[in-house]
């Protein structure tokens, strides 16, 4: 593949993103991400939970601000930032998540947002924020670089990660400059359609992978339906990274920041010891 | 990006968004001889854009390329003059409002009788030819977002006509209140998608769309209702609403000989608004309003006047104006008018704020109830209420204009043309409720009594 690429290159200078995957990718396995909303139920449990995850197996932690209107979000993820929400959560608040997670952890912390509260807030501001509080960067479902101009500014300067999303409807133009915009790693969407788990993960993810790697992405992870550690390891032998949302969040719902801490756990068997895992 | 709008929270009694724009910025634009007229996205200065996950900008570029190739075909522009004029009843009339002028200061006032239109409002002109566009990209379904149901009823309308299958979302509170037009879209063959997530209001509706939209844009065409969202929606729907102000710029010229002083429309997204602006942006004399809905009064917090007091945000894939609160979450709106009851705006009215091309000022729910009445008495026209407020709105301006006539000018030598944007047939019972016109414990009554978006 495009092996030659997967040593460090200039765009992963001081990514700790980057440096998450490639630790990962040193252990011979595709890198674990987990995601949940931050303030669901409360601030202190996304930490806890946050940790949980981190000292289970998880490489990367994504938390997600509550938004108001979440359309690449389905029901799982969505009732639980309506309940964030509800229960008080402000946008403020992501920074004691991710300082309460980075300090007691050496796992990367990236942001996922939709755009306009990070708009409201200031780019500037919430990017100095960010990279005060130990955050990695930002995950943007629903920012393409074409409307990113002052992020792209202020993300170099700060070397906050930039994880821009490409999926199976991408052109190969827009892999090209999508892949060129982001830096840590480029987020391939393994479906047509909004969070959630799936019983498959179809074949379209691969060909995403295959095209981003072609584009001259270093580092593309997988997320959209993956909730078993079987797909965890399927997914884990074409992509650099495998990301799960919905099944963390219904693990948290069900069973508190033990069943996070189990479910991680379980996940990591998809990518641990595999010894197809990665990229060589 | 620069934000316009840095001394945010400009709550209280605010008079307007043309209140607080650079007086020099209008008066260099005013002195440009740029034509504002058919611009083409994706941005009006700092607003518009694709605010949109990846995922869609395939479907949103193929909608564009397609778009753009109808325009350019003869054969397109002719079908769509032809369901224009064969189907949805166009030209509308323009009819001057000689009793209705009586309470506007006594100017001239004429009414562009976008309500006699197929389906009786303008929402038709842009369904049909989006519905064409869908056909020419190869698409065998539309999905279409509706508040009230007004949309929802002209998708599932031109749907049956060009045979498309068509799914409709709309909030579960509205499709309880909104029974009836619920059952119009079941008759006309569409399925109406009860929308429980989010607020389960129209901005929830067209979150559930664009994730259907996600998922099925293979087959899928999303017919979006207002002239707002990603590019190009906003030129797009812009364009099939023009005709408006095309046949209005004519009509008005051959009924009074010359150019109206000021043109009125509700805006709620503002599709209405600005197909009729369209036909006289490059007219500099005239002044182009917008009515908000006040709701309750701007200082309550309760209404959906969101150029008057929102700031620029992103929402449903433009940036433009935006109801929302500090952290950057959407607020609810609130409006007795389900069609304004939208917290953004389309991005090309936030532009024509800003520059002072468009003045947006807001009108309460009872302003605007007042003039419902007034329209029903003096003209024999029950306007939908949406309509209401640029009525409410022509009145205070025509009484304006009275007040500021040159020495010798009569206030009949002053013509004001207001966007007749619907008729108020779906409304009826919201407005026999708010008059306390109906016998208790008659079903209608129990039906306005469940909520103001009735």
């Amino acid at each position: 593949m495009t092996s030659t690429l997967q040593s460090s290159g200039p765009g992963a200078t001081g990514s700790r993103a980057a440096a998450a995957i490639e630790k990962a990718r040193g252990e011979g396995r595709a890198a674990l991400i987990g995601y949940l909303p931050a303030g669901f139920p409360d601030v202190q449990t996304t930490i806890d939970a946050g940790i949980a995850m981190a000292r289970n197996g998880m490489d990367l932690i994504e938390v997600g601000i509550p938004y108001s209107d979440p359309v690449m979000d389905g029901r799982v993820i969505q009732e639980a930032t309506v309940e964030a929400l509800s229960n008080g959560f402000t946008v403020s608040q992501i920074f004691a998540v991710v300082e309460g997670i980075t300090r007691s952890t050496d796992a990367a912390v990236l942001v996922m947002t939709y755009w306009n509260p990070v708009m409201r807030m200031g780019v500037r501001e919430f990017a100095e924020r960010l990279a005060a509080a130990g955050g990695a960067g930002l995950i943007t479902p629903d920012l393409i670089p074409d409307e990113a101009s002052e992020w792209l500014e202020v993300s170099e300067e700060l070397g906050l990660d930039r994880v821009f999303l490409v999926a199976p409807s991408t052109s190969p133009e827009r892999m090209r400059s999508t892949v060129e915009a982001s830096r840590g790693f480029v987020y391939a969407v393994s479906v047509m359609g909004v969070t959630g788990a799936r019983s498959s993960v179809g074949a379209a993810a691969e060909a995403v992978v295959a095209a981003a790697h072609e584009a001259g992405a270093e580092r593309v992870c997988v997320g959209l339906g993956v909730s078993t550690s079987a797909q965890v390891r399927q997914i884990g032998a074409y992509a650099d990274g495998v990301i799960v949302g919905t099944a963390l969040v219904a693990a948290l719902r069900d069973g508190g920041v033990e069943a996070v801490a189990d479910l991680s756990r379980e996940l990591s068997s998809g990518t641990a010891q595999d010894p197809v895992g990665g990229h060589p | 990006m620069t934000d316009m709008h840095q001394d945010t929270d400009r709550q209280g009694t605010d008079d307007g968004a043309a209140d607080a724009i650079d007086s020099g910025t209008a008066e260099a634009f005013l002195s440009h001889d740029e034509s504002l007229r058919h611009a083409p996205g994706p941005y009006f200065g700092s607003y518009g854009g694709r605010w949109m996950p990846e995922s869609l900008i395939a479907a949103l570029d193929e909608l564009q390329d397609t778009f753009e190739k109808a325009k350019a075909d003869p054969e397109f522009t002719a079908q769509v003059a032809d369901l224009n004029k064969n189907y949805a009843g166009r030209p509308s009339l323009l009819t001057e409002a000689q009793r209705f002028a009586e309470h506007c200061g006594g100017v001239r006032v004429f009414l562009k009788r976008e309500d006699l239109n197929h389906t009786g409002s303008h929402k038709i002109n842009n369904v049909l030819g989006q519905a064409l566009i869908a056909k020419r990209m190869g698409k065998t379904r539309v999905i279409a977002e509706t508040g009230a149901g007004q949309h929802g009823v002209a998708s599932a309308t031109a749907a049956a006509l060009l045979g498309l299958e068509c799914v409709v979302y709309m909030g579960a509170e509205d499709t309880r209140r909104q029974a009836l037009n619920v059952a119009r879209m079941q008759l006309l063959g569409a399925t109406v998608v009860p929308v429980t997530t989010g607020s389960q209001t129209l901005k929830d509706a067209i979150n559930d769309a664009l994730r259907d939209w996600v998922a099925n844009v293979e087959t899928t065409h999303y017919l979006l209702g207002t002239a707002a969202g990603a590019h190009p929606f906003p030129s797009m729907v812009r364009y099939f609403h023009e005709v408006i102000g095309e046949e209005t710029r004519e009509q008005i010229l051959e009924q009074t000989g010359k150019l109206p002083d000021a043109v009125c429309a509700c805006v709620g997204g503002g599709s209405n608004a600005i197909g009729m602006f369209h036909g006289f942006l490059d007219d500099r004399d005239v002044a182009l309003y917008g009515f908000e809905a006040g709701g309750d009064g701007v200082e309550t917090g309760r209404h959906a006047a969101t150029i008057t007091l929102g700031r620029p945000g992103v929402l449903h894939g433009a940036r433009s104006y935006l109801m929302q609160d500090q952290d950057g979450q959407t607020m609810e709106s609130h409006s007795i008018s389900a069609g304004l009851d939208y917290p953004g705006v389309g991005p090309e009215h936030a532009y024509l704020a800003d520059i002072g091309r468009a003045m947006y000022e807001p009108i309460t729910d009872a302003e605007a109830m007042d003039a419902f009445t007034v329209l029903c008495r003096t003209e024999g026209i029950i306007p939908a209420i949406e309509t209401a407020h640029a009525l409410a709105g022509a009145m205070k301006v025509g009484r304006r204009l009275a007040a500021d006539l040159a020495p010798g000018e009569q206030a009949a030598d002053r013509v004001i043309v207001v966007n007749l944007s619907g008729r108020g047939d779906k409304d009826v019972a919201t407005a026999a409720g708010y008059f306390d016109l109906l016998p208790d414990e008659s079903a209608e009554q129990e039906i306005a009594e469940e909520g103001e978006q009735l």
